[in-house]
């Protein structure tokens, strides 16, 4: 018999060295990333310690004036970075990202899972996976062209008189630039992620299961209210979350609608309001004209802060999605 | 009495979820049938052979420049990327490569503006290349890599053991392996996630911001030390300027931006649906 040859073995080393750099290089980028950030955030951290937290004025300061020293950091005069407008921003529209697009997933998913198949079904999948394609920026050019202007003549002033009463709906309607928009938007980009993984959750519950409920006479939609939906209970959450890290997360289309609210809490509803990665993008010309440099260090904070948050909801959420083996009828 | 109860409520849950379901695509329509039919308004082939003047012109800079960082970002995402989906696939034991693919979901669950930021501290400001084709494209590289990763290690793993045992059989190391059979049912579905990754470089602007600049003239060679002009920058930026002009321009830019994205990403779709119909499994 012929040995493999040197070379061959030779290459073979070489190949798998290669391919464990390859491998190896999304952990470098992260811990990268990760270390820059929170190196750059180190002055800011110094500067307004616990305050950066919950202080609700962002102010470059005096950018030609004179500086100020605290706690060993030097800063323009009268600067303070505050992120609570940008966190609660944050917070509150993916928060109503969420409200509007669980259910319209849930429903999307159950329509394509149980009631379409065949090549209608799989016309109508590929358009729901389509949307996910769409660049955040399309749907932004969409936001200003379509959805805000509905916003302030038709949705805002509707909502206003049948929900008036309750304190977040009433008060000033405003331009349209707004909480709402802003979280109509991330809807629009989390609903075809959020459906994605519930429609393969639904595909994976036992036939058995389910043909069981039929089989002592339950109607389709109690099939799937008492078996279907309780089945896939965790994996729809962590589904969830994981559209909930992408609404925080997302800029471009919150930038263009949100209206870049800064050192003022959302009102109402209609508000204008600024999330923290919107604000990060939206501070680029600023940031460089600091000579102090504290602005880039105060927009690092902000990054950290947000690249801990999602990253939170990301682990929270793939450990709830993780393939199990489960006892019982499951059969695959 | 009672079953008529339960009958309506059945009807009544299925009619919630058309709803939603009407709902969703109602907003796909709206959404790409506006903005089409804005951009096609706005228009003109010539704008696809003159580069932006000031807040008019075309937009040969900002397509040229996206391919540009495009091709960067893939130049370095696509061997990075492959290479790490065959060791993901062929060469690590089961507990490393949960890892792996737990560290390249978590590297794409990364905001693209934090990307963005790492870009500009790490490649603009310590290594002083500027804002620049480079830092952009290597900003992309991030937001590709585990995308390529993942759909590179999926296909893989989709090609029976059979398959690997044969070659092994014929003395082959797992390296001739890998490069003279297994890669081949694996090709397509290797494709199509390249296509997917480049579709999805072409619509990113928040990590391009802080990287790539802005340029109103076509894209020197230059990697470092010159700025670039790209699609997504003109939809987003000349949408807010008062002039009817600056804003046919953004349309356009979206228009454009849309069509590539649409054609890629149907061009994909039918492949699949191709190689699924010829292999006789049921497409979906």
């Amino acid at each position: 018999m012929r040995k493999v040859s040197k070379v061959a073995k030779a290459w073979d080393r070489g190949f798998r060295v290669l391919a464990a750099i390859g491998a190896a290089s999304p952990a470098v980028f992260l811990v990268s990333i990760a270390a820059i950030v929170l190196v750059e955030s180190i002055p800011t951290i110094r500067f307004m310690g616990i305050h950066f937290l919950t202080e609700t004025r962002w102010d470059m300061g005096n950018l030609y004036g004179a500086l100020t020293h605290r706690n060993g950091i030097t800063a323009p005069a009268g600067a303070s970075y505050g992120a609570l407008v940008f966190i609660v921003g944050t917070l509150l529209s993916s928060i109503i990202a969420l409200v509007i697009a669980v259910p319209v997933s849930v429903g999307t998913a159950l329509i394509l899972a149980y009631r379409v198949r065949g090549p209608l079904g799989f016309l109508l999948n590929i358009l729901v996976e389509l949307l996910a394609g769409i660049p955040s920026v399309v749907i932004g050019l969409w936001g200003i062209l379509v959805l805000v202007p509905w916003i302030a003549n038709a949705l805002a002033p509707f909502l206003k008189s049948v929900l008036g009463f309750i304190p977040f709906f009433g008060g000033q309607t405003g331009t349209g630039y707004s909480l709402l928009a802003s979280g109509i938007v991330l809807a629009m980009m989390i609903v075809p992620i959020i459906t994605a993984t519930t429609r393969d959750l639904l595909m994976q519950v036992p036939l058995l299961a389910r043909e069981g409920g039929l089989g002592i006479g339950m109607t389709s939609w109690e099939v799937v209210r008492y078996i279907a939906l309780p089945y896939i209970r965790e994996g729809f959450i962590g589904a969830v979350a994981l559209g909930w890290g992408r609404a925080m997360g997302e800029t471009m289309a919150v930038l263009m609608v949100s209206g870049n609210a800064t050192n003022i809490l959302p009102q109402n509803l209609y508000s204008p309001i600024s999330t923290m990665a919107a604000f990060i993008a939206n501070q680029l010309d600023s940031a460089e004209t600091d000579a102090s440099g504290m602005a880039v260090h105060a927009l690092s904070e902000l990054a950290l802060l947000l690249l801990a948050i999602t990253l939170a909801t990301n682990l929270v959420a793939r450990w709830l999605v993780r393939p199990r083996r489960r006892g019982g009828v499951v059969a695959p | 009495m009672r079953r008529r109860r339960r009958k309506w409520k059945s009807a009544f849950g299925w009619g919630l979820a058309w709803l939603a379901f009407a709902l969703v695509l109602f907003g796909l329509v709206d959404l790409v049938g506006s903005v089409l039919w804005q951009g096609i308004r706005s228009f003109h082939f010539s704008m696809l052979f003159e580069p932006t003047q000031g807040i008019a012109g075309g937009l040969e800079n900002a397509i040229l420049g996206t391919f540009e960082l495009v091709f960067i970002g893939v130049v370095f995402a696509a061997p990075l990327g492959i290479l790490g989906g065959i060791f993901t696939s062929e060469f690590a034991p089961p507990r490393l490569a949960a890892v792996i693919r737990f560290v390249a979901e978590v590297l794409s669950g990364v905001p693209s503006i934090v990307i963005g930021y790492f870009g500009y501290l790490l490649l603009v400001l310590h290594f002083h290349w500027g804002f620049s084709a480079l830092a952009g494209g290597v900003a992309l590289t991030l937001i590709m890599l585990p995308y390529i990763l993942r759909t590179t290690d999926t296909s893989l793993q989709q090609v029976p053991l059979l398959q690997r045992e044969a070659a092994w059989a014929l003395g082959m190391t797992r390296t001739q392996a890998i490069l003279k059979t297994v890669w081949r049912p694996a090709a397509s579905g290797m494709a199509t996630g390249l296509l997917l990754a480049i579709a999805i470089g072409l619509g990113e602007t928040a990590p391009l911001l802080y990287t790539a600049g802005w340029n109103s003239n076509n894209p020197s060679l230059a990697l470092t030390h010159s700025q670039v002009g790209y699609l997504t920058y003109v939809a987003y930026t000349y949408l807010d300027e008062p002039y009817a002009q600056a804003r046919q321009l953004a349309y356009a830019a979206g228009f454009v931006l849309l069509m590539l994205i649409l054609v890629i990403q149907l061009v994909v779709r039918f492949v699949v649906w191709r190689s699924a119909a010829r292999s006789g499994r049921s497409a979906a």
